[in-house]
């Protein structure tokens, strides 16, 4: 593998909730409970799991915009948790995120223009004239005119408004691009349009991405490699064909057995169906987290949290009874 | 095949807009059969949900309207149907369930309560008989301890659980059919994978037919055994799941299919680009208009798509198709 653009150890990320009634104890909710990979230069790492399992959390508290509990989060060597003020602000331009939704996360009052150069203003990179052309580079870069720089979002479909969205995050030439569920709120025909200019970015700029989604044929059209979430903990992490051929984790294979697929080869492949719905993540029972649902569970693994090992070169997973 | 429990015969909607009167479905026919499962596909604005509602006779008036056609339930025409006609069907003889069980669930009411409603107000149930079928129900559609989650409210309820308690409500009365729009596109895969095979084992209990409104081709190979894809209110076409899947002759299904990354068992080492298809759904401003609508998106269009809209012709096994130029992707004429 090659160097590590970001290396994630130990990330902790806990939200206060309510308490139950009026003498109970305040809650935790165990949002990210001790992430850890590393993506190396260039490559993109899939994080897939339900919702609620933790992914945008991880990319939220990675990218410092909320507060996480402990960890580090190393980003080309330094370690963002620990910076504050303007050293952190400094920091941000070397991180950019993509968010799912492209009708929200636009400012409907600023011209297309003006939402793509906020970034390089904001983060004081160059002078004004060359952020004026790199504005232009970026419009031509994402497949917009730089005539539509003059236009409002309300003014553009959803697939180009998300264009905007990358070329936003393009602008600062990040070091790592996080896309939170980046396609998910497009129609299906438009979503083609969108990862193929995603891959062709990843490829023509040397992107490391962490991509977020639920939608596991686009994790593995887009991804390197594929961590896979249950609960706020990564219960698998492998290589994209490893996981894909020889999924390890049971909750991975459940995962991969209930995805509809309009392949027939596929339909003949046997379901793995999982019962109940995921647990509550307020104070969770200690153990493995998904002993609840899991078809294999012992009495150990309520007993104890299972490590993550190492099964083969780059293939962890967090199960005692794999291999058994 | 015996009689069809749904035929829907040209059916025109119209909406008034500032653009005019625009046909948001237009010349839509199908049929369904008894315990058929129907996959309805397309893109947002195609005119799916639509035509769900026009079944159900909710067509949002003004400023909809069903301008033509019929919708002949089991021999009866919905469209001519009057407004108590339609209140005893609907939740009776048909029912739906939708995307977002959190907004389509009262949430000052517990979840027993609102199955319990719908036995008093169609089968005149008692409060009490009504209350214990309405935990019969929640068992039925596999939530554990019924008695207890009966008296919850649906805030206290997971995703998948609440869409069990809607398809619980929707199959109250035992309906001749269920319309189902986007069912599980809220849910996460292994919850959805529950909620269909709670669908699949209640249909094939209880005979009920089910149209099943999605984008997603997985499902509905998956789910249908007959697919129709829509496009810009009209049908673009029509066959059965697997011969539709397996030789699709319209463009549109063609790119519909190639377009989406499916999970493959076989993972390749190179990534290929996914086929794309340009541009976006018309305008409303050009529904209604005498040429094929998919034409600026197509890549085999030439001046024959321009002139008019193509008829539907049979195609392949049992598949029906509207294009002037059907077949493997980029081939000849008709």
């Amino acid at each position: 593998m090659t160097e590590a653009m970001l290396a994630v150890e130990d990330l902790v990320v806990r939200f206060a909730v309510k308490r139950e009634g009026l003498f109970g104890k305040p809650g935790q909710l165990h949002a990210v409970d001790g992430v850890s990979f590393e993506i190396g230069r260039g490559r993109t790492l899939g994080l897939v799991g339900e919702s609620g399992s933790g992914k945008s959390t991880s990319a939220l508290a990675i990218a410092r915009l909320i507060p996480a509990v402990s960890g580090r989060v190393h980003l080309g060597g330094i370690d963002l948790l620990g910076l504050e003020g303007e050293v952190l602000r400094d920091q941000r331009r070397r991180m950019q995120f993509i968010f799912q939704d492209p009708y929200s996360s636009l400012n409907p009052r600023l011209r297309a223009g003006a939402i793509v150069r906020e970034p390089l203003d904001r983060l004081g990179i160059g002078t004004p004239a060359e952020r004026t052309g790199r504005v232009d580079e970026l419009f031509t870069e994402v497949g917009l005119r730089p005539e539509q720089q003059r236009l409002f979002p309300h003014q553009f479909s959803g697939g180009q408004r998300q264009r905007l969205g990358i070329a936003r995050a393009l602008a600062s030439k990040p070091d790592l691009i996080i896309c939170d569920e980046p396609v998910s709120a497009l129609d299906v025909a438009v979503q083609a349009q969108i990862l193929n200019l995603l891959a062709r970015l990843q490829r023509d700029l040397g992107l490391t991405c962490l991509f977020i989604s639920h939608d596991l044929g686009v994790v593995q059209h887009m991804c390197d490699d594929v961590a896979v979430m249950y609960m706020g903990r990564i219960v698998e992490h492998a290589s994209r064909r490893r996981l894909f051929t020889s999924p390890r984790h049971p909750y991975t294979q459940a995962l991969l057995s209930a995805v509809p697929s309009a392949d027939p080869s596929r339909q003949r492949r046997e379901r793995i169906m999982l019962t109940g719905d995921p647990p509550s993540p307020i104070d969770p029972a200690p153990g493995c987290r998904f002993a609840s649902r899991c078809p294999m569970v012992e009495a150990r693994c309520r007993a104890a949290t299972p490590g993550f090992r190492e099964l083969e070169a780059g293939h962890w997973a967090a199960c005692r009874r794999i291999g058994e | 095949m015996s009689a069809p429990v749904l035929r829907v015969r040209d059916l025109r909607v119209e909406f008034d807009t500032r653009e005019g009167v625009v046909p948001v479905i237009d010349g839509l026919s199908f049929d369904l059969a008894p315990s058929q499962a129907l996959g309805l596909v397309g893109e947002s604005g195609c005119g799916k949900s639509m035509t769900a509602l026009a079944i159900m006779g909710l067509v949002p008036s003004p400023p909809g309207r069903i301008a033509e056609g019929s919708i002949e339930y089991a021999g009866e025409d919905l469209v001519t149907a009057g407004d108590q006609r339609m209140r005893d069907i609907r939740g009776n003889e048909i029912s739906m369930i939708f995307q977002e069980p959190m907004t389509s669930l009262n949430p000052v009411y517990t979840v027993g309560e609102q199955i319990a409603e719908v036995l008093r107000t169609h089968q005149g149930l008692s409060r009490a008989a009504a209350w214990a079928h309405a935990v019969e129900l929640i068992d039925a559609v596999r939530i554990p301890l019924p008695d207890r989650r009966a008296g919850e409210y649906p805030h206290q309820l997971s995703g998948g659980m609440r869409q069990r308690i809607m398809i619980a409500i929707a199959l109250a009365c035992r309906p001749k059919l269920l319309i189902a729009d986007e069912p599980t596109t809220a849910l996460d895969v292994t919850v959805q994978a529950q909620i269909f095979d709670l669908l699949e084992g209640l249909r094939a209990r209880t005979g009920t037919a089910l149209i099943l409104i999605t984008h997603d081709m997985g499902v509905v190979a998956e789910v249908a055994e007959r697919v129709v894809v829509m496009y810009a209110g009209r049908k673009a076409e029509e066959g059965p799941t697997s011969a539709l899947l397996g030789h699709p002759s319209h463009p549109y299904t063609q790119g519909l299919i190639a377009s989406v990354p499916h999970v493959v068992d076989e993972v390749p080492r190179e990534r290929e680009a996914l086929t794309e298809i340009p541009g976006i759904v018309p305008a409303l401003a050009e529904f209604g208009k005498d040429r094929c609508l998919f034409a600026p998106r197509c890549g085999s269009a030439d001046e024959a798509c321009l002139r008019a809209r193509p008829p539907e012709a049979p195609w392949g096994e049992g598949q029906g198709v509207a294009c002037w130029h059907p077949g493997p992707a980029g081939s000849g004429s008709r």
